[in-house]
């Protein structure tokens, strides 16, 4: 025990003597929290529509005012042909154009049916799954508008009596009124109600945070040690295998509780986000996190000589960690196998739990399988590295 | 000349002696190219949801079996009640859940409208958002089928075409990004390694006190990196055409040039690192921490920089990966000749000469 404490005060005091790493450490992924969640907004408000408009009735003016006061999209500029508005496409100037064909209206009117033609810039997915949904729903309501307004005109002659509204399995009595049967559905956001994008991405960008500093701190430091032979001196020593590991990673453990403390702060000082969950549970899930990801380091360190090979490792899975756990992408939209490859992934796990206790107010018992999960991974990294270190080269 | 032969190969040696160092650097791009071209997508699928249906009627039925047929839907389980929705969210098990009142039914029958209740998980605004329109686009669907009778008038049927990437494939947007985000970290790092290596070890003082031009030095630590790079381009260039169906549509030749400006400014950003830093701990953690998620926040592959703040998307014109994202989507994907990137280039070539010429007149002859 007596040496464990020596350990911790020579590797504190190795830490704080230098201020380049602090800074790094600390420092400058606060500032990243406090300015990315910026940058990562997702929600689809600019989209550019190139529109050309071949019918020039109020009809087609009503559609692209409907469309343009939707705040979604921002009208680029009107084409004079559909082939050049695929052209403002094609060179980055619009994500989307529509082509009003001409007779529009008079089609409507006489035909009571008529296209509309929407291309997509389709390269980044999800503006165009987005946009391409947001534009759908406005020429819905669009439809519905122009469709009472004809109705409720006193020259429209009444609409067809419905012969049988329902469906054949339906049962037969008809309902009195003209109208067809509707169903409306009413939706509600639960959790976030106003949708606001940085709720969900401040807590990611945190895991993000602590999960470089943790895995690659500690395979750089013991590494650092290898590499200036200052590791051959204490394994000389008496010193036992365990804590020589302990003392390596305790200091680290402390530095990640204090990192994710500073970014709790800056995401409730800046972002106003709030733990709708109990701290307690947070900090029980982070400590198990900071285990298996000093595990990690740890495992990386014995597998490397130099710390650019340690370097390269852990950039390595941290890369692809950052990718694939469901930061930017939803995991549940992956296909099966690659939804196994990320269950093994420590990050997915916790920032599932970050989410879910942040923004929902989970509990223990909510959270308790990707918790599980997260314990037998860094059981499974601390043992195999245990195991893998050598004191005798 | 020849001196620089030597010590060009001296860096060949060293680089290629450590193979746990190059197997990442080829491993690295080979592992993301295939995890993120057959894993990432931005389409949203499969999204569990519950049903609480407390009519229980032809009708209901019929609507969550149309719910059910969904590809975008998965119907977890059907809820007895709307208590354990709450349970059922914290726990993450279900994204949305659909409620058809009890009345449901009698009221579609006898007074021709009917409301059902939709609620979102909306902790992921985005997939919230999405699923919601899935869902209304179903009812809408549903409600055009009771009307068919009906003869509904004026029904506008818009005919939308995904460019580019019909099936809304993650890869089209992504090679590009991870093409720019590999070869950006995978330079910077290892250059900025190279100088701050020789100085914590000392031989540093012993290539500055033989008659070798201190901008040979430099030049014989970037030499390796680029070739490197170069190879792991080709690499990429290969896998995502084999895997992913997505060849190169433009010039090859156009593409390959702008890819070598591009890595040439980040071996610009490395070395200026590397002559900054004291120890190769921090030169390392200055590219990775300080570069990772800047690069990949601002190069606009995951978020459209036009909804960032103003001061954030002046700064993303910093980004030297930002503009080669451009150029490589311009004239891989959409096959566009020079005319359409040349502007992007440019600002390449300028970057790479400015962060060269500063670093050049940094580098210190004397250790101390």
């Amino acid at each position: 025990m007596r040496t464990l404490i020596f350990l911790l005060e020579k590797e504190f005091r190795q830490i704080l003597r230098n201020p380049q790493i602090l800074r790094t450490l600390l420092i400058a992924p606060v500032i990243q929290l406090i300015l990315l969640p910026l940058a990562a907004d997702y929600s689809v408000k600019n989209i550019s529509l190139a529109v050309v408009d071949n019918d020039h009735s109020p009809f087609s003016q009503r559609l692209i005012n409907k469309i343009t006061a939707s705040g979604h999209f921002r009208l680029t500029g009107y084409a004079p042909s559909y082939p050049e508005a695929l052209k403002m496409v094609e060179e980055d100037k619009a994500d989307i154009a529509l082509q009003i064909p001409i007779h529009f209206e008079r089609d409507l009117v006489r035909e009571n049916n008529k296209q509309l033609y929407i291309a997509i810039n389709a390269i980044e997915g999800t503006k165009a799954n987005l946009g391409g949904a947001y534009l759908a729903t406005i020429i819905r309501d669009y439809n519905s508008d122009i469709r009472l307004r004809w109705q409720s005109a006193p020259t429209q002659p009444a609409p067809p009596q419905p012969a049988s509204p329902q469906p054949a399995s339906q049962t037969t009595s008809t309902p009195s009124q003209s109208e067809p049967p509707q169903i409306d559905a009413v939706s509600s956001n639960w959790y976030n109600p106003l949708l606001n994008f940085k709720l969900y991405m401040v807590p990611a960008i945190l895991v993000v945070l602590v999960t470089a500093m943790a895995a690659m701190q500690s395979a750089f430091n013991i590494v650092q040690e290898k590499e200036s032979g200052t590791i051959e001196q204490i394994n000389v020593t008496p010193i036992k295998k365990h804590i020589f590991i302990l003392g390596k990673m305790i200091p680290f453990l402390v530095l990640g509780i204090i990192l994710f403390t500073l970014g709790l702060l800056v995401g409730w000082i800046f972002y106003g986000v709030v733990p709708v969950g109990s701290l307690w549970v947070l900090y029980a899930s982070l400590i198990v996190y900071l285990f298996a990801m000093l595990g990690l380091g740890l495992l990386l360190a014995t597998y490397s000589a130099t710390q650019q090979q340690s370097m390269s490792l852990a950039f390595f899975f941290i890369n692809i960690f950052n990718m694939m756990s469901g930061v930017f992408t939803a995991v549940d939209s992956m296909p099966g196998w690659a939804q196994a490859i990320v269950s093994t992934f420590p990050p997915s796990h916790f920032i599932k739990i970050m989410r879910m206790v942040v923004l929902k107010g989970s509990g223990f018992n909510d959270i308790i399988w990707p918790l599980t999960a997260m314990a037998l991974i860094g059981l499974f990294l601390n043992t195999w590295a245990v195991l893998n270190y050598r004191k005798t080269s | 000349m020849r001196q620089l032969i030597t010590f060009i190969r001296k860096e060949f040696l060293h680089v290629f002696r450590d193979r746990k160092t190059l197997l990442m650097l080829f491993g690295l791009p080979i592992a993301q190219i295939v995890l993120f071209g057959f894993a990432l997508s931005n389409e949203i699928k499969n999204s569990r949801i519950a049903v609480v249906d407390y009519s229980k009627d032809a009708s209901t039925t019929r609507l969550i079996s149309k719910i059910a047929a969904s590809d975008y839907f998965d119907i977890q389980r059907s809820l007895a009640g709307a208590e354990q929705l709450q349970a059922a969210f914290k726990k993450g098990d279900i994204k949305m859940a659909v409620i058809f009142p009890a009345n449901f039914g009698d009221d579609l029958m006898h007074t021709g409208k009917a409301t059902m209740q939709v609620i979102a998980d909306a902790s992921d605004p985005n997939q919230a958002t999405t699923i919601t329109n899935y869902l209304s686009q179903i009812v809408t669907d549903y409600n055009t089928e009771l009307a068919k009778d009906a003869g509904q008038p004026m029904q506008i049927n818009p005919e939308t075409q995904m460019l580019y990437n019909p099936e809304l494939r993650g890869a089209p947007n992504f090679v590009p990004g991870v093409m720019a985000l590999v070869l950006m970290l995978v330079c910077t790092m290892m250059t900025s390694v190279a100088i701050v290596k020789e100085k914590e070890l000392g031989t540093m003082e012993i290539l500055l006190v033989s008659p070798f031009k201190p901008v040979y030095i430099i030049i014989s630590k970037l030499a390796p990196n680029l070739l490197i790079s170069v190879l792991n381009l080709f690499i990429i260039l290969l896998l995502s055409w084999l895997f992913l169906d997505l060849p190169v549509k433009g010039s090859l030749l156009l593409l390959v040039t702008s890819s070598i400006l591009f890595i040439l400014t980040s071996l610009s950003i490395g070395l200026l690192l590397s002559i900054n830093a004291k120890t190769q701990q921090a030169a390392m953690m200055g590219s990775l921490m300080g570069m990772m998620l800047p690069t990949m926040l601002l190069t606009g592959f995951l978020f459209p920089i036009e909804n960032m703040p103003l001061a954030l998307q002046i700064l993303s014109n910093l980004v030297p990966s930002r503009w080669y994202f451009i150029i490589v989507k311009r004239v891989m994907l959409k096959g566009l000749g020079i005319t359409a990137v040349w502007r992007e280039m440019l600002i390449l070539t300028g970057m790479c000469l400015l962060l060269f010429t500063i670093s050049l007149r940094k580098f210190k002859i004397r250790l101390q």
